[in-house]
């Protein structure tokens, strides 16, 4: 499908905050991510990848440039807007899971459910679908604070999923977590990547990045294709 | 999101703490509790003092003729004017009273010798068979009068206490004649302890048939009636109606004061201090809500930037704030009114009061916990819509 627009289209975006000093945080950044890509952007702290992410998952605006989602161009649409859009077309995985830690496993996959206006009858059951695709269908309802952080990581994953996004953002999804457990959730990110989920991971850990199929590099607030 | 969702997500915020919950509420419970017992304790208390004190006025109606400005009944009341009002709903007991004579002659011997038994000058009334009664009158000795006397006319009479103490009367197993003029009746008993019209313990007193064969009465001239406690306004509109149904704005009913202005005042009294207490508490408890609420905010401020990533708009999350700190208002509320009304309940029955409890101030105290938790919650809520998810994703990572 050559036509169709890409899922990320940053054209010329700069960030800057102001100081003093004043700090550029992305400086004319150029990206475009399609639809089944499985970005890995990668850069030493400091050198803009989270304001990137959070650029691309609408918890920020850029200073300059322009971001198409999915085609739509995101600089006009107002904050209720950019909160609905970010519902239903980006889910967030964090380094610290951010689960809510009084909520089971399903209500807290469910929770994405109630931003994104699915029906109640209807989340559920695709919260268990969620959770059985990341391998938790066995845990819908524990306690959160009862599983390792590989499940709660899959958790996460499962919530980010469950509204059916575009893009699935990733920021240091790893960083808390031991290699071999580590290595069991980057699994199942090439597994949601075959399924043709398309995925954008921030990481400054070598061994995330080699996974992804196209690898970025942030420096200086600038990105370098290639590794 | 939908206002069930709302709902929803508020309630697991603030059970998520339940030590905590209490804590939150715990003022407003105070402040509610205070508010519910003060008002329903001087709403008791009001309802024993026209319970105690009051029990005969405001029981007692009169009705009668209205007269004309000639100060002449307009109309006379209907000889069977006992029966039409006992059947109101509300009535206890009434009788008709007539007076037949201001002052007659009244002797127990039938000779007029001057040197014999004194004549004595009495008052003579002509009554229904429940008379008495309605008056809270009582048989000294001997038994009233009933329908059948009435009815045939029969030549009997009872003697108020004064007047069979002035006749030197004490007993009426005798059955002692009495000559009013020169008409012989007998005494059948002697009453005393009316509560109003108290010319009857100086009265003779004879059923309305009797005196209408004897004397010429033509009619009773007004109804006393004692009603069930709270039932004299109600009785006081129907009777008329049901005396004089062609004309029932000839006859006039004399009725207690509306018990409501009585307990009005006595609150009043009662309450100022009290609701004082209760409304400083009630700001204790706001302040409360809003101290534990913007905690909380801070606390969550992880959640805020999560809810806000999954696609929660600002006012979305002042929403939830705002619908935690009116959930604990209510809650609060809810406790207190409890509370409150087991207190005037429990004080009640220590003593010996029946409790009086006004059901909107039930219903509207719990609302009132929650309007103050909303109102405690704004500014929390203010402060929650404005954390930026960015830096409050970061915080917690």
């Amino acid at each position: 499908m050559p036509d169709e627009a890409p899922v990320v289209e940053l054209a010329g975006v700069t960030r800057s905050f102001p100081g003093p000093p004043v700090v550029h945080a992305v400086r004319g950044v150029d990206l475009v991510i399609r639809r089944g890509d499985y970005v890995a952007i990668a850069g030493p702290s400091g050198s803009g990848k989270s304001t990137l992410l959070h650029l691309m998952g609408l918890l920020d605006r850029p200073s300059a440039g322009t971001y198409q989602l999915d085609g739509a161009d995101t600089q006009a649409m107002s904050q209720r807007e950019r909160a609905a859009w970010r519902g239903r077309r980006i889910g967030f995985v964090f380094q610290a899971f951010h689960l809510l830690a009084h909520r089971s496993v399903a209500e807290n996959v469910e929770l994405a459910m109630v931003y994104a206006g699915v029906a109640r009858r209807l989340r559920a059951g695709r919260a268990r679908a969620a959770l059985e695709r990341v391998g938790l269908g066995h845990r819908v309802a524990f306690s959160p604070a009862t599983l390792s952080g590989g499940e709660r990581q899959r958790v996460a994953i499962a919530r980010a999923l469950v509204a059916g996004p575009s893009l699935l953002l990733a920021d240091e999804p790893t960083g808390n977590l031991d290699s071999a457990t580590a290595a069991s959730i980057l699994d199942l990110f090439d597994d949601l990547h075959r399924g043709g989920l398309t995925l954008a991971v921030v990481t400054h850990d070598e061994a995330v990045s080699r996974r992804a199929q196209r690898r970025v590099r942030t420096v200086d607030g600038r990105v370098e294709e290639g590794a | 999101m939908t206002p069930r969702d709302l709902v929803d997500e508020a309630l697991g915020g603030i059970t998520a703490r339940p030590a905590r919950l209490v804590l939150t509420a715990l003022g407003t419970v105070l402040g509610v509790a205070a508010l519910v017992a003060t008002l329903g304790l001087a709403q008791t208390a009001a309802g024993q003092v026209a319970g105690r004190f009051d029990a005969v006025a405001a029981t007692h109606v009169v009705v009668e003729a209205r007269t004309s400005e000639a100060d002449t009944p307009v109309t006379l009341l209907p000889w069977d004017a006992e029966e039409r009002v006992d059947r109101l709903a509300g009535v206890a007991a009434s009788g008709t009273y007539a007076r037949v004579a201001e002052s007659a002659a009244v002797t127990t011997v039938p000779v007029v010798d001057p040197s014999g038994a004194a004549r004595h000058d009495l008052a003579v009334v002509a009554a229904s068979p429940g008379l008495i009664d309605a008056l809270r009158g009582r048989v000294v000795t001997g038994r009233l009068f009933d329908a059948g006397h009435d009815q045939r006319g029969d030549p009997v009479a009872l003697v108020g206490e004064g007047a069979a103490e002035r006749l030197d009367l004490n007993r009426v197993s005798a059955q002692p004649t009495l000559f009013v003029g020169d008409t012989e009746l007998t005494v059948i008993g002697i009453v005393t302890g009316v509560f109003h019209h108290i010319d009857l313990l100086d009265s003779v007193i004879v059923p309305n048939h009797t005196a209408e064969r004897l004397f010429g009465l033509t009619g009773p001239e007004e109804v006393q009636i004692r009603t069930d406690l709270g039932a004299a306004q109600v009785v006081g509109g129907q009777a008329p109606v049901a005396l004089a149904p062609n004309e029932p704005e000839t006859l006039v009913a004399r009725v207690p004061p509306a018990p409501g202005s009585v307990q009005a005042r006595v609150e009043a009294d009662v309450n100022a201090l009290f609701l004082v207490l209760g409304a400083v508490a009630l700001l204790v408890g706001a302040l409360g809500i809003a101290n534990v609420t913007l905690l909380s905010v801070l606390e969550r401020v992880a959640e805020i930037g999560l809810r806000r990533a999954l696609g929660a708009t600002r006012r979305h999350i002042a929403a939830q704030f705002l619908v935690e700190s009116a959930s604990v208002g209510l809650l609060g509320g809810l406790v207190g009114t409890a509370a409150g009304v087991v207190l005037t309940v429990v004080v009640a029955a220590a003593r010996d009061w029946t409790p009086v409890l006004d059901l909107r101030l039930a219903a509207g105290a719990p609302l009132l916990g929650a309007a103050i938790g909303l109102a405690a919650g704004t500014y929390p809520a203010w402060r929650a819509s404005a954390v930026h998810p960015i830096d409050a994703l970061r915080s917690a990572g």
